[in-house]
């Protein structure tokens, strides 16, 4: 209501003449209003626009000379394409500052958002351009004629590889484990949010896991602690009864060690989350409820649960978006073995790429992964949007 | 006094409810304890295990002083013990380099992912813009959905443009990945900051005379900042431990702390007391951040999940 107030006042203003200024009316739906009053001359609106050209045509001018370089039909250029970058920066810095010349208040309002687009856009979306270019390319680095495009081969490579079918089912596998993960992060959320002493301690505690790098993990506890000969849960196993403990020998053992050690470091990560929703409850619903007699379980599955369903869907999508990315542990402990029963789709890549230097076909399988995400993560959204507050 | 009659006792039901008051005790305790034990016991294992040598690893001892001496041997093959610390030692300079490298990309990236991030959370927060035919849910949701790329569709793209670029091995490329990869989670966390502050105080700013830069610096800067240290901090953990982008885009100059410490892994064996220095090496700063600054981390990840 106050923006429409503020509206009828500009244009009243507008109405009455009483200056020569164009009163700008700020964009519909703003926030923060503000009237502007720019009083821009044609000189520089000309001003700003050229030197976007002026810069625009010069990357242009560069980086087309710099192709013809490449492909051999001139003679000189430079050695590497670094010169179109700084052009392109040149062109990215002459685009805001154009935004303030020439569209005075306005453009100081798009400055705020431009830089971080244009970083996002110049490095994701053409980067993604060319990569959709090279996964249809025979291309292998280990060849000497560089890469020839090979149309619908990757593809029907790809439907006969047995390894990245048996990776995306491992993916199924890991995305499952999330819900176990989620349980405990709740227990461990309720566990903090009850009445204790020291919870100070016990949060950082076991907030610790988080902060250490996945191969220092794998290292720590996959190639240590689970060394089959001195490792300190070998020793426990056959303390335990357990006569020859191999963790990574059969591939549910090996997936269920990844997933366990993957779960160790990314508990926390839910925990908190949770944790921050536990303590976010309004507390006369709970104590209602202890009045109305209702036993703690009750309580918990009648009033805790359904209130903390928003975040725990978020918490939940969230951690699914990071364990679609799960690598680092797989290929340092490993190395998606035994038969590829470990293998994630990144790592399995990872390995393409690596140890069969296999660029065209290994970027068409992340291309591939990449459709597939979106279209999961899409479905997953509208399934679960409605019990999600919106992100708006 | 024993043999005062007592007068009043506890009803039945008051000691059936003292015991259970006391073993849900116990069990909150007893379950905080195990998995505290959990959590810490692996880098217990990893810095004792730094401090040993091999008959002690071979023998399974846990506890300094008391079944094992402990040595410096694996500190000194990092070149970081006290005896061999004025010396010079290669193995140390690497690790320094590699420590070094760690350090500048992710704080930098860190830093220019907070800064953009903000810039533009607060854009989206306060502003209604128009690209075409993108609305603001479209622009947040466009920054949003990066969170979603995996790494690998990036990686041989970035490499052949790096390449091309002459960016392959350098600190510059990884800085710039590996603000692309935090960016959208700073503006995550940054979109609520800014939506949990009032708007009044820049329109009373403006009505004193302030641009909207000049309001955004002056007044809404200062009380975003917990906020942005979070944002900051989280990030920090992100970069410091990216091993994926390092691992292929870096050879020599630009390697990471990660890349050295997964190189190392295979090639140790029983070596364990050297690996466990260096894994403990590369582990202990942000487990000392974790420490000090746990409030943030909190916040940081707090943020988003409630509203």
């Amino acid at each position: 209501m106050r923006g429409f107030d503020r509206r009828a006042e500009i244009l009243w203003l507008n109405r009455s003449h009483r200056s020569g200024y164009r009163y700008v009316m700020s964009t519909q739906g703003d926030l923060l209003h503000t009237v502007t009053s720019d009083n821009i001359s044609p000189q520089r609106i000309r001003a700003g626009r050229m030197m976007v050209w002026v810069a625009g045509l010069g990357f242009l001018a560069i980086a087309a000379w710099q192709a013809l370089y490449t492909f051999d039909r001139v003679s000189w250029g430079f050695d590497t394409w670094r010169p179109v970058l700084f052009a392109y920066l040149v062109w990215a810095t002459a685009l805001c500052g154009a935004q303030v010349i020439v569209r005075g208040e306005e453009g100081k309002r798009t400055l705020f958002i431009l830089p971080a687009v244009l970083f996002v856009v110049s490095l994701v979306v053409f980067p993604l351009l060319f990569g959709l270019y090279i996964s249809f390319t025979d291309w292998n680095l280990a060849s000497q004629d560089g890469m020839k495009p090979n149309g619908l081969n990757n593809l029907r490579q790809m439907w006969n590889d047995a390894f990245f079918w048996n990776a995306l089912k491992n993916m199924v596998y890991y995305v499952l484990a999330v819900f176990v993960e989620y349980a405990i992060a709740f227990g461990l959320a309720l566990l903090l949010n009850a009445q204790i002493r020291a919870r100070k301690f016990f949060r950082v505690v076991f907030l610790l896991p988080l902060m250490l790098s996945p191969v220092a993990v794998s290292w720590m506890i996959g190639k240590s602690m689970m060394e089959i000969r001195f490792g300190p849960l070998a020793r426990l196993a056959r303390e335990l009864g357990w006569d020859r403990p191999s963790f990574f020998g059969t591939p549910e053992m090996a997936r269920f060690m990844i997933m366990a050690m993957d779960a160790w470091t990314f508990i926390p990560f839910m925990m908190i989350m949770l944790l921050a929703g536990l303590q976010a409850l309004p507390k006369e619903v709970i104590e209602a409820s202890k009045v109305d007699g209702a036993t703690p379980w009750q309580s918990f599955w009648e009033v805790i649960f359904p209130l903390m369903l928003p975040v725990s869907v978020t918490a939940i999508v969230i951690r699914i978006i990071f364990k679609l990315k799960l690598a680092d542990i797989i290929i340092n402990v490993t190395s998606g073995g035994p038969g590829g029963a470990t293998d994630s789709v990144t790592s399995f890549i990872f390995r393409e790429y690596r140890d069969r230097s296999n660029v065209g076909y290994g970027t068409l399988l992340a291309m591939v992964y990449l459709v597939l995400i979106v279209i999961f993560i899409t479905v997953l959204l509208k399934f679960v949007s409605r019990f999600m507050e919106r992100p708006q | 006094m024993t043999d005062t009659p007592q007068i009043f006792h506890d009803a039945g039901t008051d000691r059936t409810h003292r015991a259970k008051w006391w073993s849900s005790r116990i069990a909150i305790y007893g379950a905080l304890t195990l998995w505290a034990i959990i959590c810490i016991f692996p880098i217990y294992w990893t810095v004792t295990t730094s401090f040993k040598l091999a008959p002690d690893v071979m023998k399974g001892n846990m506890v300094p002083w008391w079944d094992y001496t402990p040595r410096w041997k694996g500190w000194q093959s990092l070149g970081l013990s006290p005896d061999v610390i004025f010396q010079t030692s290669t193995v140390r300079e690497e690790f320094l380099k590699r420590f070094w490298n760690s350090l500048i990309t992710s704080v930098t990236s860190s830093g220019l992912a907070v800064v953009l991030g903000s810039l533009a959370a607060y854009g989206l927060s306060r502003f209604s813009y128009r690209f075409g035919f993108m609305r603001n849910s479209d622009i947040s949701f466009f920054f949003l959905s990066q969170m979603i790329l995996p790494p690998v569709v990036l990686a041989l793209p970035f490499l052949v443009l790096y390449k091309s670029l002459a960016l392959l091995d350098t600190r510059v490329g990884l800085i710039l990945l590996y603000t692309l990869m935090v960016l959208p989670i700073v503006i995550w966390i940054m979109r609520d900051q800014f939506a949990g502050i009032p708007v009044e105080l820049e329109e009373a700013a403006l009505v004193d005379g302030l641009g909207i830069w000049g309001a955004f610096f002056q007044i809404v800067l200062p009380i975003a900042l917990p906020g942005m240290v979070a944002a900051f901090i989280l990030s920090l953990v992100l970069t410091w431990n990216e091993y994926f982008f390092a691992a292929l885009l870096t050879s020599t100059d630009a390697k990471t702390l990660p890349v050295m410490v997964a190189s190392q892994t295979g090639s140790q064996g029983i070596n364990w007391w050297s690996m466990a220095a260096l894994s403990g090496a590369a582990i202990l700063p942000l487990v000392v951040v974790a420490i000090l600054l746990e409030k943030y981390i909190i916040k940081g990840m707090a943020a988003g999940a409630v509203k």
